[in-house]
């Protein structure tokens, strides 16, 4: 095997252990660094796979992944946990052993899902394309276990890296003005989400989505 | 090429307009304004299709055809009567002291944008960017539904807005998968996510990604369509949120979200040769249709239930789009325009009574006819539109899709009419007890605009009794194309 693919596995085994690392995380700032190391590695990795595959976009790629996701994201995420006096905020997660357990049943339900795909895609990267899925199902996961409105953006968020790294893994990549219509979508969607914290706190006193279980089928 | 320009161009630049002046007195006269240009842009650019047949414009990047155009219209008409009411109603609000300028001002500018992202979704030819308006129009509508700031609005738009999300990051997948499918038989670069390119090559794609990426794709844009047991995010922000934002939502958005799903079938049914596609739309169709119909009874809140209405109803379109054929297609077609036409016109009046009586559980509401006859009727003629009584459009559309359903696939033809029956018993009941009766209602400070709820209810008549031709050979045509 070729450095560069070692390069690259390295670099999907790292994004399957921050994944796993942000599942366990009860600390608000960690796992908004989590968030950022998670977005390093995913520039890495678009750089390294642009230059052994010869497929410059992905440099531009992982140029606006460094500053939108390692830099301006974590930055305004910093902010609001500052503004809104959360930052030594510690989640009470129930059973951290069992979530990590159900994660690892979902890594061997990703790689099963991800055998026919990764058959097909030509890529040089197509072996990681199970770790992307598993990626996308354990920041899936990580929002189903988070009772606090951060953590589940910062969730959301980590599932969209996953999904990058599978265009990644797939195909190099997708157009990139369709890259770059998500990136804008990313930003907007945290801006917004930004704004809606504030509301959030303002109706309820706290960010424990435990306090927004209002509006249930049963009668009102 | 211009009409493009103008319809997108009008929206966008009417958002930047109203976000800086959108607090000013005048500016629901703006918005409405801004609308009726985006409608011209709109028709001109019907009119020419229709002349002229589909049409690629700048770079391939947009393309229209009988199937999108005839959506591109309704989308921009809808938005202009919904602009038409919301002047008032919004007035009503703040006068109630339930909203401040400063949040109408969002109020107006999100509107546009979402007006932009929703006719962007039509129009452009690439299924990725499709994928980008359509969240795009997911946040647009976050901070609407949110509007009051109440803690039941802000619960519902957060529900909406990590439901949506989730939900649409499925459909990125598929639309990675779709990617990967075509840059294998077009090579890679921007061409391979265009339709009309995919749409050439269909047959040569690998049956097996795009099949995955269906199930992946049709749980994305379903999420956003409403369909069960995806709904869950629906009934509240339909609910909790300012009735204009209801209307759209509800007449446009679940349009535009199963308008993407039905552009995907094309191609995979076009790939696999087998009715998978259309099997799997059928379930999900009749779910929703079984969900809505049962949960509709139980309701309290007259927008909850009419949001659990618009849930059975895109079910039933999305049935007929999963039947297919010719007959089929068109119904759904014709469904999906009536439904749209109507809920809207049902939310417009359903927005003025629950003005009036300042409550928005059916118990409470009594007698409207006796004091505002128009909305009284109003309500009650556009409950009868929807619960699918001859002689209106949604009756025409129902009964095709009912009897097409009793030849192709008589399973399901008991299960749509037992639920069709279970909405019909429970929600006139519920209706004609708001309608007769010993009034609640207080008189508003501004007249209540009901003109586009008869212009509405109007049109689904007309769409009842007499399809005018033209109208019919487009539906036709993009049944055909739809396959």
């Amino acid at each position: 095997m070729s450095t560069s693919a070692q390069l690259i596995n390295l670099m999907a085994s790292l994004m399957l252990l921050i994944a796993f690392a942000m599942l366990a995380q009860r600390r608000i700032k960690s796992l908004i660094y989590l968030f950022a190391w998670q977005g390093l590695v995913l520039a890495a990795n678009s750089l390294i796979v642009g230059w052994y595959t010869g497929h410059h976009e992905l440099y531009l790629s992982a140029f606006f992944t460094l500053l939108l996701k390692v830099m301006a994201l974590p930055l305004v995420l910093h902010y609001l946990i500052r503004r809104l006096d959360i930052q030594w905020d510690v989640e009470t997660l129930i059973n951290i052993p069992a979530t990590l357990l159900a994660g690892i049943v979902l890594v061997v339900f990703a790689f099963n899902l991800a055998l026919p795909i990764s058959q097909l895609a030509g890529t040089i990267t197509r072996g990681t394309l199970g770790i992307a899925i598993a990626v996308v199902l354990l920041a899936f996961l990580m929002m189903i276990t988070r009772r606090k409105a951060v953590p589940q953006v910062i969730g959301f968020l980590a599932m969209e890296n996953g999904l990058f790294f599978a265009a990644t893994s797939a195909t190099y990549g997708m157009p990139m003005v369709v890259e770059l219509g998500i990136l804008l979508d990313v930003i907007v969607g945290v801006l917004i989400l930004g704004i809606f914290f504030f509301q959030v706190r303002e109706a309820f006193d706290s960010l424990d989505l435990k306090h927004m279980e209002k509006l249930k089928e049963s009668d009102p | 090429m211009n009409e493009i320009a103008l319809t997108l161009g009008a929206p966008i630049a009417g958002a930047i307009v109203l976000g800086i002046f959108g607090g000013h007195a005048q500016a629901a006269r703006l918005n409405a304004l801004v609308s009726l240009v985006t409608f011209c842009g709109a028709v001109l650019l019907a009119s020419r299709v229709v002349s002229e047949g589909a049409l690629l414009a700048y770079h391939e990047a947009f393309f229209v055809d009988s199937f999108n155009v005839f959506l591109v219209a309704l989308t921009a008409f809808v938005g202009l009567t919904t602009a038409l009411f919301s002047r008032p109603y919004m007035l009503n609000e703040q006068a109630h002291g339930r909203i401040t300028r400063r949040r109408l001002q969002l109020y107006h500018c999100m509107y546009q944008l979402f007006v932009f992202t929703m006719l962007l979704v039509l129009l452009t030819n690439n299924m990725g960017i499709l994928w980008v308006a359509l969240e795009g129009a997911t946040l647009a509508t976050v901070l609407l539904v949110s509007l009051y700031r109440t803690p039941a609005s802000i619960e519902a738009a957060w529900k909406y807005f990590i439901l949506c999300s989730v939900g649409i990051a499925q459909a990125l997948f598929g639309t990675i998968l779709l990617y990967l499918a075509a840059e294998k038989v077009m090579g890679g670069g921007g061409n391979a996510l265009l339709w009309t390119h995919l749409n050439q090559v269909k047959g040569q794609l690998e049956p097996t990604v795009l099949s995955l990426a269906f199930v992946f794709l049709i749980v994305g844009y379903g999420t956003k369509a409403g369909l069960a047991p995806l709904h869950n995010w629906l009934p509240d922000a339909h609910a909790e949120g300012p009735t204009p934002i209801s209307a759209v939502l509800s007449g446009l958005l679940l349009n535009i979200a199963l308008y993407a799903i039905v552009r995907c079938k094309v191609l995979v049914d076009g790939a696999l040769g087998t009715p998978f596609a259309g099997n799997l739309m059928m379930g999900f169709g009749i779910m929703s249709v079984v969900i809505g119909a049962f949960f509709l009874s139980r309701q309290r809140d007259v927008k909850r239930m009419f949001a659990y209405s618009s849930i059975e109803h895109m079910g039933l379109a999305t049935f007929a789009f999963g039947m297919g054929g010719p007959i089929a297609n068109f119904a759904a077609l014709l469904h999906m325009t009536v439904h749209s036409l109507t809920k809207s016109a049902i939310f417009f009046t359903v927005g003025h009574a629950t003005q009036k009586t300042g409550t928005q559980v059916m118990d409470q509401i009594r007698g409207l006819i006796v004091t505002n006859p128009t909305i009284g009727w109003g309500l009650m003629l556009g409950t009868l539109a929807i619960l699918g009584m001859p002689p209106f459009g949604v009756f025409a559309s129902e009964f095709l899709i009912v009897t097409t359903a009793m030849r192709e696939q008589p399973w399901a033809a008991p299960i749509l009419l037992v639920s069709l029956a279970v909405a019909f018993a429970s929600m006139f009941m519920r209706v004609q007890s708001m309608v007769f009766g010993d009034t609640t209602a207080r008189r508003l400070p501004h007249a209540p605009a009901l003109v586009p709820v008869f212009v509405h209810l109007a049109l689904v008549l007309m769409l009842g009794l007499w399809i005018p031709p033209y109208l019919a050979d487009w539906y036709r045509l993009a049944a055909k194309l739809i396959g």
